[in-house]
């Protein structure tokens, strides 16, 4: 059996939905971030098997899309550790469930 | 093989109760997605996969769990937990159904041959204006996170 394009799509499937669930209901921030990082290599990996199979004049422009988004996660997860590091600073944790001074 | 492997690695992410240790297996499946990148015959963005999400991002939320000692190390959930899984679910299995349920105009080529020069090309070629937009979200991002994080109330000179 050859490894054909959907298999890809559906090992890409299964990590943005881990990814998901990781950035929905984990408790530490870190985590959150985690899942972030797994939607992103989801939508990395389904760009590259497109790339790779799909008919296209420019078939290697999945991979410079890919290289963008590499790019932009790198610049946001920066961000993010610095929000991570001001939030425990003002309010000694970084639980998502008791960060809640904006609640009502 | 790789596959199960990136998978596998991704769910011990989610069931593993330490947060260093679901950290060391998030690393492991971003290992595993560099190795289906090189199947797909992905050389350059396997190679840049394995520098910057493996050693940089990773090393970065080394450094988010290391700065805030105080915060619980537990890797639990909220009460978002059954939501979010049916959610999670159902969008994997949404996105599943429709790729295998879609006739993919599937090219009869075999892989690239090597694709770093080519990339390289199109960045300078076709995508220029994006490749410079993307040196200046950089600065940008990397100047704010040193605002961020400077305490306040130190003499400037």
């Amino acid at each position: 059996m050859s490894v054909e394009l959907e298999h890809y799509l559906v090992v890409g499937a299964l990590l943005f939905g881990i990814g998901l669930y990781l950035a929905l209901a984990k408790r530490n921030f870190v985590g959150v971030l985690m899942g972030v990082e797994l939607m992103f290599n989801a939508v990395n990996l389904t760009f590259v098997a497109f790339s790779r199979f799909v008919e296209s004049e420019q078939p290697l422009s999945g991979h410079v899309f890919v290289i963008f988004v590499i790019t932009v996660a790198a610049a946001e997860a920066a961000v993010a550790l610095a929000l991570a590091v001001l939030v425990y600073r003002n309010r000694e944790t970084i639980d998502m469930d008791r960060i809640n001074l904006l609640k009502w | 093989m790789l596959a199960g492997l990136t998978v596998g690695a991704a769910l011990g992410v989610v069931i593993v109760r330490d947060l260093i240790r679901a950290l060391v297996l998030l690393i492991t499946s971003f290992l595993g997605v560099a190795g289906l990148y090189i199947t797909l015959s992905a050389d350059f963005v396997a190679v840049a996969q394995v520098l910057i999400y493996a050693g940089a991002i990773s090393i970065l939320l080394i450094f988010a769990i290391m700065l805030t000692p105080r915060a619980g190390r537990d890797n639990a959930e909220t009460f978002l937990q059954i939501p979010g899984l049916l959610l999670a679910g159902l969008v994997a299995f949404t996105i599943a159904f429709v790729s295998l349920e879609t006739d993919w105009s599937i090219a009869e080529r075999g892989g690239f041959e090597e694709t770093a020069s080519a990339i390289g090309e199109a960045l300078l070629d076709k995508y220029v204006l994006p490749f410079e937009m993307a040196s200046v979200l950089l600065l940008v991002a990397m100047l704010g996170a040193i605002v961020l994080v400077r305490p306040e109330g130190t003499p400037e000179e």
